[in-house]
């Protein structure tokens, strides 16, 4: 039985998102109404930042989209961001004994150049506003891996009042990996089975972002309290 | 430490003396006489390095009881100092002059347990918790179970009887 | 001509951030530049740090909050978490402050394999750091060594207690279980290739005329500084002052074993990996003297009465150990019942990190930023726990 993969949230179980706006034609993104208004932002910098929601990829020939997949599985570059404990079992990773550059990762020190964001273990508040910053500022398509238990269920700060319990209320994830810590090696089988993913074309994190931006927004802001930069930070 | 006790004596009104090792000792000190008791201990004494500072909240007799750690390489002792204060209002008098990390601890503990020291460079600033609108969160009566479940949703349960369930997994004939 | 720098008016630099001349920048939580999550807010002028404010915080979990709500037993796994790379020292301390209040004496081969785990765990911190510093330079090569080195002795400790990282291993009582067979052999091969390694980094890093270019004269601490900031361990060894927690006040079985506390004069980052380098030598030479004078039989723990409902006696203790930054210590008050009801951690970074910092890094250029950071040996879980 495999124990690394919780299924996404189902969209039956989601409260209800208002019918979503048609992602306005990219010459008028930004006279369109139902754009985003950067909220907490002083009134120089609100000019800055872009309005536009985040956009669904769109998906072409199968043929194509399954080279694609083949591709960006064998190339995913890591972010090298040690949210909490998964950190130090982040480094082992990089060097030879594990190498995950046979696999075609490489750490990567700042998100436009990654795609691959790996949550390692307990978020607290001021974490999680980093990592959606983070998060929305990589390019797609962009995968998350959340390792230990504490992403999955808060683990043994259950009752903590700083950390989060559920990490995929505020970013979707792709693949769990269990453990308190995972070894390298669950760490590995956990992108394997990331990458099966990806070629299967069953990844979506991503478009499951866009899809249900509100609700994860209303999460996030429900949160972090003192929200002081963009609605979407791309 | 009796003669250490003895030798203070003379000079402030220390009270209730605690020896828990040759080399440990608490005593407790009224509000007034805390900065020139931990400089008559830094400058004489010989008490130079401060370890800690920390708080005890004492709910049910409505006190927090600070406590500030020295310790003496010379004479290798570690000295606790313990100031009763009022819990209702919490304000103590800053010692950042004499140690540069005092101002880091009491900016935690303004944080954390909402005790004010006046004349402590940013210490309203929050170092910690970012965006908190709740109590100071470690004083006795800030639950945290509480806050978590009102706050965070959590992944809901399966409630499976971890016996059976193996059971069922291992032996499915039976 | 206008002078570069900002005038400095009463002690202070006096600038305005919206003048284009002086820049804000955030060297945050996501940069490798920084020894875990911790972020700093640098004013630039040009090349040079006029100001900095640390910000911590991005790790709180509320642990004494957390084990103030827990049976003492059931604090025990979350111990080990507060520091992440060197999580023993918390072990032990907990331990020994539990021990400390109930008045327990535990078995002699106990104490001998505590001291052993905390010197293989000062190894591999010493390791990673050693990776670290060099990291912060620019030259990753002896970063990757250590960092694969650390895993053989990270796999001793999984022989021995079953995990890697976290290995709960000290309980209050003495030790949860005895070495296992074979384990000696494996341990000492361990700690000879790592001699060999440390030589290699002498040769690689400690040698290298940028290297030395680059941390020599770099966040010099003074003689005056030490106990005006509170610095411990190698920070305040590199000025020459010998203050080592297991020579002073010896805890465990420190003073039947034989090692000198290493001092430097010249308080720059350079000396600091110095003092560092030598005590990681220290270390195998300690793990092997442990190896030798360990007695071979005996008992390894104390049973507890009743674990699941221990009452520790009410009084209040403060334990210390040496970790790789500094001096550790527990402060545990208990009121008899049994949940404790204070537990302060005293984490070295606490004061190394933010109050130091904020004032080793004025005039400072932002490529040494982070070397310095590093030069500190700073862990920010142990800051905020």
């Amino acid at each position: 039985m495999n124990d690394n993969e919780i299924k996404n949230p189902d969209l039956s179980e989601t409260p209800e998102v208002e019918t979503k706006p048609q992602t306005p034609a990219y010459t008028e993104w930004r006279k369109d109404a139902k754009t985003l208004y950067n909220n907490g932002l002083p009134e120089e910098e609100k000019d800055w930042f872009c309005d536009a929601r985040p956009q669904k990829a769109r998906k072409s020939v199968q043929v194509i989209e399954d080279f694609l997949n083949w591709a960006r599985s064998q190339s995913l570059w890591i972010l090298a961001f040690g949210t909490g404990c998964g950190a130090i079992e982040l480094r082992p990773l990089v060097t030879s004994r594990y190498d995950i550059s046979r696999l075609g990762m490489q750490p990567r020190p700042t998100p436009r150049q990654a795609n691959l964001i790996m949550i390692g273990g307990y978020v607290s508040i001021k974490t999680l506003k980093r990592i959606v910053r983070s998060y929305e500022q990589m390019q797609g398509p962009k995968f998350v891996v959340a390792v230990c238990s504490c992403a999955i269920n808060g683990g043994m700060y259950w009752d903590s009042y700083n950390t989060v319990k559920r990490i995929d209320e505020y970013i979707p994830v792709d693949v769990y990996v269990t453990g308190c810590m995972p070894r390298p090696e669950a760490v590995l089988a956990g992108f394997n089975k990331l990458k099966e993913l990806i070629r299967a074309g069953k990844a979506e994190g991503q478009n499951l972002y866009a899809e249900k931006f509100d609700w994860y927004k209303e999460n996030q802001k429900q949160v972090i309290k003192d929200w002081n930069m963009p609605d979407y930070n791309w | 430490m009796e003669q250490l006790f003895k030798e203070l004596k003379h000079h402030f009104a220390v009270m209730e003396l605690t020896i828990k090792h040759p080399d440990l000792a608490f005593l407790q000190v009224p509000r007034e006489q805390l900065v020139s008791l931990l400089t008559h201990l830094r400058d004489i004494k010989g008490y130079t390095h401060l370890v800690m500072v920390t708080c005890i909240d004492y709910l049910e007799e409505n006190t927090f009881l600070l406590t500030y750690l020295l310790h003496n390489y010379a004479a290798k002792t570690d000295l606790g100092v313990q100031v009763p204060l009022n819990r209702a209002e919490p304000v103590m008098e800053s010692i950042h002059h004499l140690w540069e990390q005092g101002r880091v601890y009491q900016r935690e503990l303004y944080e954390m347990f909402g005790i004010d020291f006046p004349g402590s460079p940013d210490v309203h600033e929050p170092m910690i918790l970012e965006g908190w609108q709740g109590p100071p969160p470690m004083r006795r009566d800030f639950d945290t179970k509480a806050f978590s479940e009102a706050t965070y949703s959590h992944r809901p349960r399966d409630h499976k009887e971890p016996e059976e369930y193996m059971k069922q997994q291992l032996y499915p004939e039976d | 001509m206008e002078s570069l720098y900002p005038p400095i008016v009463n002690g202070k630099a006096v600038y305005d951030l919206n003048s284009q001349k002086y820049l804000r920048v955030w060297q945050g939580p996501q940069h490798p530049g920084v020894t875990g999550n911790m972020s700093l807010e640098l004013d630039i002028c040009g090349d040079q740090v006029i100001k900095c404010n640390t910000h911590v915080g991005y790790l709180h979990r509320g642990f004494e909050k957390l084990m103030e709500r827990r049976r003492y037993i059931n604090c025990f796994p979350i111990v080990c978490r507060i520091c992440v790379p060197e999580p023993d020292t918390n072990e032990y301390l907990f331990a020994a402050a539990m021990e400390d209040l109930m008045g327990l004496e535990i078995p002699e081969k106990a104490l001998w394999l505590r001291t052993l785990d905390l010197e293989l765990s000062r190894l591999a911190s010493f390791l990673m750091h050693l990776g670290g510093q060099s990291g912060a330079f620019g030259m990753g090569t002896v970063a990757q060594w250590t960092i694969a080195y650390r895993d053989y002795v990270l796999d001793l400790f999984e022989e021995l207690s079953g995990a890697r990282i976290y290995h709960m291993y000290m309980t209050p009582g003495g030790v949860r279980g005895d070495l296992p067979d074979g384990w000696i052999a494996h341990a000492r091969k361990v700690l000879d290739g790592a001699a060999k390694l440390l030589d290699e980094i002498r040769h690689v890093m400690l040698n290298n005329v940028l290297f030395k270019q680059r941390a020599v004269g770099l966040g010099v601490i003074t003689l005056d500084m030490v106990d005006r900031y509170g610095i411990v361990g190698p920070n305040a060894r590199c000025t020459g002052l010998k203050r080592d927690v297991r020579k002073d006040q010896p805890y465990l079985v420190y003073d039947q074993l034989n090692f000198d506390v290493e001092t430097e004069t010249a308080g720059d980052a350079y000396s600091r990996t110095l003092i560092r380098w030598r005590e990681t030598h220290q270390s195998i030479s300690l793990c092997h003297q442990i190896l030798d004078k360990m007695p071979k039989t005996g008992a390894v723990h104390v049973t507890l009465p009743n674990v699941l409902h221990l009452k520790v006696p009410a009084g209040q203790t403060y334990v210390r150990a040496e970790s790789t930054r500094g001096e550790y210590g527990y402060f545990m008050v208990s009121d008899g019942s049994e949940y404790p009801r204070k537990l302060t951690v005293r984490g070295p970074s606490y004061t190394h990190a933010m109050a130091l910092l904020e004032d080793l890094l004025v005039g400072v250029n932002i490529a040494d930023v982070a070397g310095l950071m590093v030069s500190l040996h700073t862990y920010p879980p142990e800051i905020e726990r």
